[in-house]
């Protein structure tokens, strides 16, 4: 390997390094949970800090699938911060489930290396490979509590209906290349206006647009979404909504974002991709009000937020391709910190929060509920917390497109939601309640909400800056 | 008629009636055995396809090691109770059954109608030398590097998988 290949593929080797580099300390180290807990940290950080700094230097490795630099280093930075905050909280909670081994951590890495392959591939096999790898990862630890009647249920469904997915996205990778007679994403998106004269290329592109909605959540494939995001274990769900969420559009923002430039003919996938956007939309957001759960309300929540965000695919423009990828990152914050709250109040492992354990928060523990209360505010899209300006560049970008339907449907559905998300404010402000909730925080949980309110609160300051920052590194 | 298509009508036979008895079958251990039978065909396949190489991969690794393993499983689990796990024949299953057939159909009237154009293709003359094992390597490990070194991290997720879940002692 050339010295340049390996400097630029870094960020893949110290994760994939650490993945098994945690399996040895935890094979021959004993009481290796804390040693692994930290080893996790200074790597994350470690990638944090070199994707950032060699982000100008774009280049292809390995005869063009592999991508790096630009805007894989940007979802590289998203995907690991996530992966770090969430693992940075994920200590206590695991601790205090009786749970806490060395394996959460090895998994929680290799499904980030997954991911991680996601975006940088420009190969339609190692985008497969990088989806399973994460899927793999995923299944194992949505039921990584298998004492836990609801992580096992949740784990078999959720592979279940993944295998079925995959096959999907599998028999279409196989179908366009049969048409196309390559894998390599960017010698198809050239060919893009000749092969979809191909029926057989068209068939191929539905079935793999199937196979990616189901990562995304998106009507009609989120079946799985509600029980699987309430059956993990809390910090599992909040790393699949938000960085699992991140890979798959990713990788459809790859596969797609030779639709930016005018020559390609986009309007069938853009039809589809736009219905699928719709459904999603207003079904996520009415099913969410019935829901008094707060794990499958957000769950409902993310398939509406899934929604929102093919509006900004389907528009097939560079405003709303970056719209999407601002969208998001913002979305990955408000996801995270809510969950993470969520689990901060979870004792009995086999309950479930629900709005009533709401009640009164205002009053015993102010912070937490001005936080829960402003990622409501946020993920309802009010000004001006970031959440507000991820739907105004997606909306924006539909009309620029000539899709104004899209927008209105997606004002809204998002004024349906505004009902599900207040409704937790209410419960915390306006009703009280005499038994005081325990809340079992620790400064690691509140380092990780102060900074994911602050990153969501600078989204909605600054999103220029950030909005900026994306459309120069998208190709 | 040529050779080439009597053989793959008669391997198509044999793959899609072993597959179907294959889930209509109650009895596990004749489940597996159609399966068997199933990968064989698929075997006659990749022959007819000119990949020599993975034809023997696929009788070696699937209708060999792996489906030895499934015997095995099965036959330690003892399934000797599968009306248990029969479903009763209800609305859900009608629709279900409904929308398969269409989606059959539309695959159908795709494949022998729409895109008949492009299923006619020429095998090309050097494709027996492309299904070498000299070939494939060569291209697995320049072209597909990284696809080919990922595929051991997802069997290394597997095995850490198998223990998280079936080994780790929980307190």
């Amino acid at each position: 390997m050339e010295q340049q290949t390996f400097l630029n593929i870094l960020p893949i080797l110290i994760v994939s390094t650490t993945t098994i580099a945690t399996i040895f300390v935890e094979a021959f180290y004993k009481r290796s949970d804390n040693l692994i807990y930290w080893l996790s940290i200074v790597s994350l950080i470690l990638t944090l800090i070199y994707s950032i700094l060699t982000i100008n230097v774009q280049n292809l490795n390995f005869s063009n699938t592999l991508h790096s630099g630009g805007i894989t280093n940007l979802f590289y930075f998203v995907l690991s911060l996530t992966s770090l905050l969430v693992i940075i909280s994920a200590r206590d909670y695991l601790l205090r489930a009786k749970y806490h081994h060395g394996e959460f951590y090895i998994l929680i890495f290799s499904s980030l290396l997954g991911m991680m392959l996601m975006a940088s591939s420009r190969d339609l096999i190692l985008t497969f490979l990088g989806l399973e790898l994460m899927s793999l990862s995923f299944y194992v630890l949505a039921g990584y509590n298998r004492k836990v009647l609801f992580n096992n249920e949740a784990s078999l469904k959720y592979f279940l209906l993944g295998a079925f997915a995959s096959g999907f996205l599998l028999y279409g990778i196989a179908l366009i290349y049969g048409s196309a007679q390559t894998t390599n994403i960017l010698l198809i998106v050239n060919e893009f206006n000749n092969l979809l004269l191909k029926p057989l290329f068209v068939l191929g592109l539905v079935l793999l647009l199937i196979g990616f909605s189901f990562k995304v959540a998106s009507v009609p494939f989120h079946m799985w979404v509600p029980d699987v995001y309430e059956g993990s274990p809390t910090v599992v769900s909040a790393l699949m909504s938000t960085a699992g969420k991140t890979a798959a559009f990713a990788a459809l923002i790859i596969s797609f974002y030779g639709s930016t430039t005018s020559q390609v003919n986009f309007e069938i996938v853009a039809k589809i991709i736009s219905y699928l956007a719709i459904a999603s939309m207003l079904i996520g957001s009415i099913t969410a009000i019935a829901q008094t759960n707060l794990k499958r309300m957000l769950a409902y929540s993310s398939i509406a937020h899934a929604g929102y965000m093919l509006i900004g695919i389907a528009s097939a423009n560079k405003l709303g391709m970056s719209g999407v990828i601002f969208y998001l990152i913002v979305y990955s914050f408000m996801n995270v910190a809510s969950f993470i709250l969520i689990s901060l109040m979870e004792n009995d492992f086999e309950k479930r929060i629900s709005l009533n354990d709401f009640i009164g928060l205002a009053n015993t523990h102010p912070w937490y509920a001005a936080i829960m209360a402003l990622m409501m505010f946020a993920l309802s899209g009010l000004p001006p917390f970031g959440g507000f300006f991820g739907k105004y560049y997606v909306f924006l970008a539909a009309i620029k497109a000539d899709l104004t339907y899209l927008a209105v449907i997606g004002v809204i559905s998002s004024v349906i939601s505004a009902y599900f998300y207040l409704r937790v404010v209410v419960y915390m402000y306006f009703r009280t309640n005499e038994e005081r909730k325990d809340i079992f925080h620790t400064s690691a949980d509140n380092f990780v909400l102060v900074l994911c309110t602050l990153f969501v609160l600078q989204l909605g300051i600054t999103p220029n800056l950030v909005l900026d920052l994306i459309t120069r590194f998208l190709p | 008629m040529t050779l080439e298509q009597i053989t793959f009508i008669i391997l198509a036979l044999i793959g899609l009636t072993s597959a179907l008895m294959l889930i209509i079958q109650k009895n596990p251990v004749y489940s597996v055995l159609l399966l068997i039978l199933h990968f064989f065909a698929l075997a006659g396949f990749y022959l007819l396809l000119n990949a020599q190489f993975i034809a023997v991969l696929q009788i070696l690794v699937y209708a060999g090691a792996i489906m030895v393993l499934f015997v095995f499983v099965i036959m330690l689990l003892n399934l000797s109770n599968e009306e248990a796990l029969k479903d009763p024949f209800n609305l859900r299953k009608i629709i279900a059954s409904i929308f398969g057939v269409v989606l059959i159909l539309q695959f159908g009237v795709f494949f022998f109608i729409k895109a008949k154009d492009d299923l006619n293709v020429t095998i090309s003359p050097n494709s027996i030398e492309a299904g070498s094992i000299k070939k494939i390597s060569e291209v697995l490990f320049s072209t597909y590097l990284i696809p080919f070194e990922v595929t051991s991290f997802i069997l290394l997720v597997g095995i850490i998988a198998a223990i998280v879940l079936a080994k780790r002692k929980f307190e």
